[in-house]
């Protein structure tokens, strides 16, 4: 059973319909026991980060999903899901996070005429690293991912970075540690190549 | 570095697609959810559908297209037209609609932006915007049109762009009145003074008659992306045409 967490941030149709490709057993849920009784975690989102903070934590989902990560179930952050995951966001002012990973959330500098948001198709490079996770299996170098958001993440490890995608600076476009997993794009919006991603965590 | 888009548009009204579509491996031409797939299958950046249903009743008609094309479509979708309101867009977002393009209730109420964007995230908040040259003393270069370009509203465009911008929109759809439907090419000054004054993503609307037209509006409009209808949808250029096209003359896009 995947469960994708539901906090009131966004559609999550569409998550949902991407994972029911691969995955007869998808549910959508704000639930924590649905949350801790699932073999995969899916941490959707977007729009703010403080608002979604607020919301994970009056439904009580922070424990939840820390209980989870802890007993090591695979765990997918997209997008805002994957900013939650790290320690700050200089978004509205200073904001805590889940603090899981180690790392702020910073705002793209448009002072160079750079548009805000970072709104449609990049790259995601993996660059020269020499192992590549499995969730990125048949995912070639330079694959273009769909994007939107304003804020990007700086991971303090960088051994935990995957991919990285150019939009003014290299910021990081995925992370891998242990059981999380983590992309700022959105690969349920990205077609095919996104569905390898999804079809990939399904099978992990 | 991010891709220019190209994305075509079809309007909608009571779940069909009017002024026609010519595709010939398509068994009902009518069935927006059979063309984004299609459209999807040729890799189109996104895909707007307009909808421009009259009858308050039949609206959730809408909603019902956009399910069955969430369903097997996964690419980014925006939906105009008729919005009036937090919960029409909230009813969209639920349908699995990436995002709603607001143009009249925004003029009429420029709460609605802001409280839509707090609400659901900018990112989702597309602010339409139908500008018309202006003739004689008005003062004003560009101006709003509301009402599907039936009503004047004396309100120059780039100034309500900017107050858009502000307000929390995430994206600015702009269209050229004056070159919609004529196939001439997009408003270059139009759209240019868009995306020069503003930071937000532009995507030009209106004119296009052929993929020199997309190449201009993303080059010397500086756009962020060009919508186009008919071309695509009478089958004169494929998405990919226009792809390769704008490829080869330095443009990026996603192949």
């Amino acid at each position: 059973m995947i469960t994708i967490i539901d906090y009131g941030m966004g559609n999550l149709r569409s998550v949902q319909k991407a994972f029911e490709l691969f995955c007869p057993d998808v549910r959508v849920s704000s639930s924590v026991r649905d949350i801790l009784d699932s073999d995969k975690i899916v941490l959707p989102g977007v729009g703010a980060f403080g608002k979604a903070m607020e919301e994970l934590q009056k439904k009580g989902l922070i424990m939840a999903i820390k209980d989870a990560l802890g007993r090591e179930r695979p765990f997918l952050g997209i997008c805002l899901g994957l900013q939650l995951l790290f320690s700050e966001s200089e978004e509205d002012g200073n904001k805590k996070g889940l603090n899981i990973l180690r790392g702020r959330v910073k705002r793209f500098d448009s002072s160079n005429g750079l548009k805000i948001p970072h709104m449609g198709w990049n790259r995601m490079r993996t660059g020269n690293r020499e192992s590549k996770p499995g969730i990125l299996s048949g995912v070639p170098n330079g694959s273009f991912m769909y994007f939107v958001h304003s804020y990007y993440v700086e991971p303090e490890d960088k051994k935990t970075v995957i991919c990285e995608t150019d939009y003014g600076t290299r910021f990081t476009s995925g992370i891998h540690k242990d059981n999380i997993y983590a992309f700022q794009f959105h690969p349920e919006k990205s077609q095919t190549i996104g569905l390898k991603i999804i079809k990939n965590f399904v099978g992990l | 570095m991010l891709t220019k888009r190209i994305i075509p548009c079809l309007d909608v009204k009571n779940g069909r697609v009017v002024k026609g579509v010519k595709f010939l491996d398509l068994k009902d031409a009518g069935d927006p959810v059979g063309i984004a797939q299609v459209y999807d299958r040729e890799e189109a950046d996104e895909i707007v559908f307009l909808d421009i249903t009259a009858s308050f009743e039949k609206r959730d008609i809408m909603l019902d297209v956009v399910r069955r094309t969430a369903e097997t479509v996964f690419m980014p979708l925006t939906v105009g037209g008729g919005i009036r309101n937090l919960d029409d867009i909230r009813d969209l977002l639920n349908a699995g609609t990436d995002k709603v393009s607001i143009n009249t209730a925004a003029i009429q109420d420029p709460e609605l932006v802001r409280k839509a964007a707090e609400r659901f995230g900018s990112q989702c908040i597309v602010v339409a915007i139908d500008a018309k040259r202006s003739e004689g003393d008005t003062g004003l270069r560009w101006e709003v049109y509301i009402n599907g370009g039936r009503t004047p509203t004396g309100i120059d465009a780039l100034r309500w762009g900017e107050e858009a911008e502000g307000l929390g929109a995430g994206e600015i759809l702009l269209t050229s009145m004056d070159m919609d439907g004529t196939r001439k090419g997009y408003d270059i000054e139009l759209t240019r003074s868009f995306s020069e004054s503003l930071s937000l993503p532009i995507i030009a609307s209106g004119g296009a008659g052929n993929l020199e037209h997309l190449h201009q509006v993303l080059v010397e409009g500086k756009a962020d992306a060009a919508l186009a209808a008919s071309i695509f949808h009478f089958r004169e250029y494929s998405i990919k045409d226009a792809k390769d096209y704008l490829k080869k003359k330095g443009v990026e896009v996603r192949i």
